[in-house]
């Protein structure tokens, strides 16, 4: 069972704002949507490794060869903040701490 | 000889089979036909809200110069055919020095946090039809970041069905299956990690394709889930389906995941014949809570192509009751850490607070929509400590066991035939607020890219007076095989000039 903290702490971890009434209604349909998946606990995987991705590749490489990156200006253009030549983000760390 | 006939039906509503004839004996012009879907996209943009941006002139002067392309003798097959792009794909809007283009499009994944993104590069199915002289029409509605199974959870309004406007179109590609369904597109590409390409396909009416993981480039689509999401058409007919796949498909060095096969030529695996293949019909897909007349319909299709000579035969696909659980916690696991991008700093929806954690909490919280966040959770849940072995390694596992089922069940039986969605359209409304009843939308399709494989929703019939798809699901880069079955179906049936009776005119 998922509690109310349960997802107050999860929201943190992934970084969402969420409103009392979003957490009131998330704690009942997480709960229902996690006693759904409950059923892979019925099967038995004791012998089955992890599929991660389904196509036969492995270490696609390529040449080491220099090419051109995004425009600077062009990368830059979407911030919704910036300074000259880059963009602007709030206080990380503050002096002295 | 796999036959379509549109030949009757208004210019905006025929398939491109058929306009690319017209267009090659210069019957019409590509100028004449943009316009003819223009109209319909302006005709019923309240209507129907398929799309979030138009490039009306830049669409007209694209079919003009195609028109010119092909008097002087240039033979492409979707030289000034106008398609529609999902807008989840990025299309350029900004130049190098990082001021908008004229005409660019923005690219909104239909969600509030990208709203007027202008991407300072263009994805590569872009790329790609832009060289087969297609003309781009605009950008359709979706589910935000392509989570949905019925276009509601768009933050730019839901899309209705062309069939009944107080239905769904499926989603959530469902701005692209309701322009495809609607005239105002001759085709559109969408994209597909549970279903968002078959299901709405399959509830509007029309043929949607999943193609295998890594036949075509993800490079510049917003990502969902990277080890499901692939990019297919959603066409008219089946002939259709197979040029646009030919023209999309294929190797890209900027996707790691595109792998280096060659491309067959798809329009000529439809030769018609299916007599002696082994067409599997799992029975573990028609399970309890499917609709009467989608079963009725499916069986009688399957009936078909027995008729026409294939063997059909009855396999298990004992793990398929899991699928639903596995994609749940796979697919909002992977989301959770693509969706993670989305932090107010590099683009997007910016709060404005102070306090960086604050400011993270406020944009996400204001940018995404209620599914998107629920996802998130789910995802960050299942990836958390304490957790990770029960839900994302457990789920893998099974993935592992889904797989191996279908490899076995494919290595006796040539395809699979399978209903796409459990139901026809439902209500705008009916669903929105259950999200397990929602999710079960895409029981028949998930499995599917859960393995990887390719799958077709062709249409095959009617229930209640709204359409049924019928899914063939093949080999790993078998897509010859899936759209040969389909063809042959959609000759022998009959369905592929169905229209929706409000698209005509």
């Amino acid at each position: 069972m998922i509690t109310r903290a349960d997802v107050e702490h999860v929201a943190i971890l992934a970084r969402l704002g969420l409103t009392d009434t979003e957490v009131e209604r998330m704690v009942t349909q997480l709960n229902s949507i996690l006693e759904a998946v409950g059923v892979l606990a019925e099967v038995d995987t004791s012998m089955v490794g992890p599929t991660a991705q389904v196509i036969p590749l492995e270490n696609v490489m390529r040449d080491d060869v220099a090419r051109p990156g995004l425009a600077r200006d062009a990368a830059l253009a979407n911030a919704p903040l910036r300074d000259g030549d880059h963009v602007r983000v709030p206080v990380v760390l503050e002096e002295g701490r | 000889m796999v036959g379509t006939d549109t030949a009757s039906l208004p210019l905006a509503d025929r398939t491109i089979g058929e306009v690319a004839g017209l267009l090659e004996r210069r019957e019409v012009s590509s100028v004449d036909l943009t316009r003819a879907c223009l109209d319909r996209v302006a005709r019923d943009a309240e209507r129907l809200n398929t799309f979030l941006a138009v490039r009306e002139e830049g669409a007209l002067a694209d079919a003009a110069a195609a028109d010119r392309a092909r008097a002087d003798g240039d033979p492409r097959p979707l030289l000034g055919v106008p398609y529609a792009l999902k807008d989840i794909f990025v299309t350029r809007a900004l130049d190098d020095d990082g001021t908008p283009i004229p005409g660019g499009l923005p690219t909104t994944a239909g969600s509030r946090i990208l709203e007027g993104y202008r991407s300072p590069y263009a994805s590569s199915v872009d790329d790609r039809l832009s060289a087969a002289g297609a003309v781009l029409l605009g950008k359709t509605n979706c589910d935000e970041f392509a989570m949905g199974s019925s276009n509601e959870n768009s933050a730019y309004g839901p899309v209705r069905n062309p069939w009944d406007e107080t239905t769904v179109p499926g989603g959530s590609s469902g701005g692209s299956s309701a322009a495809v369904a609607g005239g105002q597109a001759c085709f559109a590409l969408g994209t597909d990690t549970g279903g968002s390409i078959r299901q709405p396909a399959s509830l509007s009416g029309i043929v949607g394709m999943k193609p295998t993981y890594g036949r075509v480039s993800r490079y510049g689509m917003v990502a969902f889930a990277s080890s499901l999401d692939q990019c297919g058409p959603l066409v008219r007919s089946v002939r259709d389906c197979a040029m646009v796949l030919g023209a999309v498909a294929g190797h890209d060095p900027r996707d790691s995941t595109s792998v280096d096969v060659p491309v067959p030529d798809y329009v000529a695996a439809l030769d018609g014949e299916i007599r002696g293949l082994r067409l599997g019909v799992p029975r573990e897909y028609f399970v309890a809570g499917m609709e009467p007349g989608v079963e009725r319909a499916v069986r009688v299709a399957i009936d078909v192509l027995a008729g026409l000579g294939a063997e059909i035969v009855d396999v298990s696909l004992p793990s398929t009751d899991k699928g639903l659980a596995t994609y749940y916690i796979i697919a909002p696991a992977e989301a959770s850490a693509n969706l993670a991008r989305y932090d107010g700093v590099k683009y997007g929806l910016n709060a404005g607070e102070d306090d960086l954690l604050e400011n993270y909490l406020q944009t996400r919280g204001a940018g995404f929509g209620p599914e998107v966040k629920r996802r998130v959770m789910l995802g960050t849940y299942a990836l958390s400590a304490g957790y990770y072995d029960a839900y994302y390694v457990k789920a893998q596992q099974v993935r592992t066991l889904i797989k191996a089922e279908f490899d076995r069940v494919l290595a006796d039986v040539d395809a699979l035939l399978a209903p796409t969605s459990p139901s026809v359209a439902f209500k705008i409304g009916a669903k929105i607020d259950d999200p397990l009843l929602m999710y079960l939308n895409d029981a028949c399709t998930l499995p599917v890219n859960i393995a990887g494989l390719p799958g077709i929703s062709v249409p095959c019939g009617l229930s209640d007076g709204l359409p049924v798809g019928l899914q063939v699901i093949g080999r790993a880069f078998d897509e010859p095989m899936v759209l040969r079955v389909a063809a042959a179906y959609e000759a022998a049936a009959g369905f592929d000039h169905l229209r929706p009776p409000t698209a005509r005119g």
